[in-house]
């Protein structure tokens, strides 16, 4: 199932699909500018060794981008459907 | 486009292969300005085709073409004041989608546009393949496919630039939809404009209209002319921007962002075709060793540590023979030149100086060149990210550590190439205080002194000390930014958002280019102030000199001192005159290095003549010889050496000190003293505010080593060694404040011409009084707990 989490909490090689990019000024063009806008599908390429800056996997290309500036991208990722924690009408 | 010329502006994103394109078009043919006012760089080339002469500027590099960053803002108002026949937009084939999105806005713009699909080769080798013709079709413009590294397609290129240029074409916008919200917006607008007066020819209505709704500052400012215009205006981006972030969430601009992909996509999707479905590629494969959490770190010392290790190693052999060629210059030009004030200036004064200096041109060639690989290779993106965590808490930018390494992070560099390397900072903060914290570096200008320090009281572990040093250089430079950041220049971080470029193989030539010009930098300045403050050291130090008296006075003494050598008995019979003696003193002088090493073999092969003999005499005992006169002879003649030593140390030491530089140096001792320096270190440090390369060579001169002497490590090291007043913790502080204490001159009006005289002063003092107390705090620390005395 599709949840929408920020990238930062993304794992290695996880892939999603962007859907919102908050964050205005002069982070959010450049952010818009190099392909991070709604509807991108992008993977986690890696992180740097003090897990920051994060690399990620877009239309042929490695953006790198610091995770307080990741935090401002939403992506839509899959979930696998048998979430232990998951509370709900169908179970807990 | 007048009769024969044309004009045209090549674009692009950075790492396109913009440069490579620019060179193989225009050849040799290129120079370079600034645009006015601002610190970037204009390239202009030329080259011929088809009966014209083409002008091909080389717009900066630059992802979109906002308002927000100065590249940007040049080339817009280039293109737009300046009206290029064509622009040709150099688009990297295996990277379409984002280098699409420059092309796009020049679409928007209405620029006549060629593109040129650069790096198909790469392309290729990944698996994609491009329809050319179907790309021209969607886009409205031709499309030149090119490999600029192997300068193929380029002839092409220029038919076509030609073909466009010959039909005059019109500044025509395209028009993209960015949906329904913003399509009626942008008609409402548009009319609006057309109907007040702030559109000359120069700018298309629909064109301002978008960048209206984008809130671009530039284009709002100049809406701000006609106030009923911008009014009405504003009013509807307003209500649309309510709109939007009512519905969508989104502001204008992130919607119009969007859909530029949007229609981007739409067409690569019809346009490429994958071959190959691999989700990873030779670069990833590479990164996911270099930049892993373990082996990154490792691999990147490892790297820096060879780099080290290299540039010493390779430069050995040519730095040897410039020394050798320099000695020898010297040692050809003293006999043929009279003796005197010009003899003394060309030997001590210019070729000690600048031959010094272009000895270590070697160094610092190949530590660029390492550099240069990095750069070029790829890899230094790589450290840049991988640093960023790291740099970023001292208020710095992962892309300062190029600035930081080629001003001397590894082992030399120069702080010239550095300052100007900082303008891949896009933060003017981040800038400037990378600037001021550059000086800190162990340039190769302070290395031959730490060389000889190092040699003489640290003597194990050579290479550990050197190590240390840099250690404590980069500890100094990362603290001296955060805290340049915390008070004089703070402010927020600016968006690190950056591309990583795949791995490349660098091309010889790139690399020999990139080299070269840093290399160049760093000769200019050494053959110009270098070669100024030495001549002008050199006069200081010898104007205005003794008085008459003390000139005959010493002469006398030293007359004495030879008269009663002469004169002892077993002498007598031996050295018949002063000429002979004379000949015997130079012999051994020359002799020395040797005879202290242990090489009586070099006595041995000295030429025959009067003097050898009785030199050979002296200090061999010929069979036959009594035993108890050969040792007599030599103690007599080491003891009279040892008096001629004393008495030349008592004339120098007035001599300099009677100088106008030895007076200055004198005064200064008043504030250096607490630092463990005198006279002779306050001339070489004030010296080294022009240049630092030149603070070895005075301080050889203020040793007076003479002029037949070289101020090679052997000699000023051992001189330093055997003086008393020298201890280990003194040289350790003139290291630190050598390190420490000033950029020098010209670094110093580089850091002006990059940004202020304001922030070249600040870093003037910031160095100086950094420099002062921490070394006032080690020296005294160090003689209250007895280390190092």
């Amino acid at each position: 199932m599709k949840t929408l989490i920020k990238m930062r909490e993304m794992s290695d090689n996880q892939s999603g699909i962007v859907r919102k990019v908050s964050g205005g000024g002069q982070l959010g063009r450049r952010i818009r500018e190099m392909g991070l806008v709604p509807g991108m599908p992008i993977r986690i390429q890696g992180r740097a060794p003090l897990r920051d800056p994060v690399a990620i996997r877009l239309m042929d290309s490695i953006l790198t981008l610091r995770n307080n500036e990741a935090d401002h991208i939403l992506v839509e990722v899959d979930v696998p459907e048998a979430y232990p924690f998951r509370e709900g009408p169908t179970g807990g | 486009m007048s009769k024969h010329k044309i004009r045209i502006a090549l674009s692009g994103n950075p790492n396109a292969g913009k440069t490579t394109v620019f060179n193989a078009v225009t050849g040799a043919r290129q120079h370079i300005a600034n645009y006015p006012g601002v610190t970037v760089e204009k390239k202009v080339g030329r080259v011929h085709h088809r009966g014209y002469e083409i002008e091909v500027v080389d717009l900066p590099g630059t992802y979109s073409l906002t308002a927000y960053s100065l590249e940007e803002i040049v080339a817009r108002d280039y293109l737009i004041n300046e009206r290029p026949d064509v622009v040709v937009d150099i688009v990297d084939a295996s990277n379409l989608d984002r280098n699409l999105y420059l092309a796009l806005q020049f679409l928007e713009l209405g620029a006549p546009l060629i593109l040129a699909l650069n790096m198909v080769d790469v392309a290729e080798g990944r698996g994609i393949a491009i329809d050319v013709q179907a790309l021209s079709d969607k886009l409205g413009v031709p499309v030149v496919p090119t490999v600029a590294r192997s300068n193929r397609g380029i002839e092409d290129l220029l038919d076509r630039v030609v073909d466009m240029a010959e039909q005059s074409p019109v500044w025509n916008p395209a028009l993209i939809s960015y949906g329904n919200d913003i399509d009626r917006a942008l008609d409402e607008i548009e009319s609006v404009i057309r109907r007040g007066r702030i559109h000359g020819e120069a700018y298309a209505p629909r064109w301002l209209a978008l960048k209206c709704l984008e809130g671009d500052d530039q284009i709002i400012r100049l809406m701000e002319r006609d106030a009923s215009v911008s009014t009405e205006a504003k009013a509807v981006c307003r209500r649309v921007a309510k709109h939007t972030m009512d519905t969508l969430e989104e502001e204008p601009e992130g919607i119009i962002a969007d859909h530029r992909y949007g229609h981007i996509a739409g067409i690569t999707r019809t346009v490429v075709k994958r071959r190959i479905e691999s989700r990873l590629n030779l670069s990833d494969h590479i990164d996911r060793v270099l930049t892993n959490r373990l082996i990154g770190p490792l691999f990147m010392i490892g790297i820096l540590y060879a780099i080290y290790e290299f540039t010493f190693w390779a430069s050995e052999v040519p730095v040897d023979w410039m020394s050798l060629f320099f000695e020898h210059l010297k040692g050809g030009l003293t006999p043929v030149l009279p003796e005197g004030p010009l003899r003394s200036l060309i030997i001590s004064g210019v070729i000690d100086g600048v031959g010094g200096v272009l000895g270590f041109v070697p160094l610092i060639m190949f530590l660029f060149f390492a550099i240069s690989i990095m750069e070029d290779s790829g890899y230094l993106a790589r450290v840049a990210y991988m640093l960023d965590r790291v740099l970023r808490w001292f208020g710095l930018h992962g892309n300062s550590v190029i600035a930081l390494l080629i001003s001397g992070g590894i082992s030399g560099g120069c702080a010239v190439p550095g300052v100007l390397s900082t303008r891949t900072l896009q933060d003017p903060k981040e800038r400037i205080t990378t600037m001021l914290v550059l000086p800190f570096m162990n340039c190769g200008a302070k290395l031959p002194l730490f060389g000889i320090l190092i040699a003489a009281f640290f003597p194990q572990g050579k290479a550990r000390m050197l190590f240390v040093f840099t250690l404590i250089s980069w500890c100094f430079a990362l603290l001296a930014a955060k805290f340049i950041r915390a008070t004089v220049l703070r402010g927020p971080k600016t968006p690190f958002v950056m591309e990583l470029p795949p791995y490349r193989a660098p091309t010889l030539k790139g690399l020999l280019i990139h080299t070269w010009e840093r290399t160049w930098e760093y000769i200019k300045k050494a053959g110009t102030v270098i070669l100024g403050i030495s001549i002008l050291l050199w006069a200081m130090m010898t104007y205005p000199g003794l008085p008459e008296e003390r000139v005959r006075h010493f002469e006398a003494q030293g007359e004495e001192i030879r008269t009663t050598f002469l004169s002892r008995p077993e002498v007598r019979n031996l050295i018949p005159d002063r000429a002979t003696l004379a000949e015997i003193d130079r012999l051994a002088s020359e002799l020395i290095g040797s005879l202290s090493s242990d090489h009586p073999d070099a006595l041995k092969d000295l030429e025959d003549g009067s003097a050898a003999r009785i030199l050979r005499e002296i200090f061999f005992t010929a069979p036959g010889r009594a035993e108890e006169t050969g040792k007599t002879l030599r103690t007599a003649y080491t003891a009279y050496r040892e008096r001629l030593a004393d008495w030349e140390d008592e004339r120098n030491r007035e001599a300099l000190l009677s100088t106008a530089a030895g007076r200055i140096g004198h005064a200064l001792e008043a504030f250096t003293s607490p630092l463990g320096f005198d006279y002779r270190v306050n001339i070489a440090l004030v010296g080294g505010f022009a240049a630092k390369e030149v603070i070895v060579s005075t301080l050889g001169t203020a040793y007076s080593l003479g002029e037949a002497h070289a101020p090679e490590q052997g000699f000023l090291s051992q001189r330093l060694q055997n003086d008393p007043d020298w201890t280990p913790l003194r040289a350790f502080a003139l290291i630190l404040f050598t390190m420490l204490y000033v950029p020098c001159f010209v670094t110093v009006l580089m850091i002006r011409k990059e940004s202020s005289w304001k922030w070249a002063a600040f870093s003037l003092g910031f160095n100086l009084v950094t420099a002062y107390s921490v070394t006032f705090l080690v020296y005294q620390a160090g003689l209250a707990l007895g280390i190092g005395v």
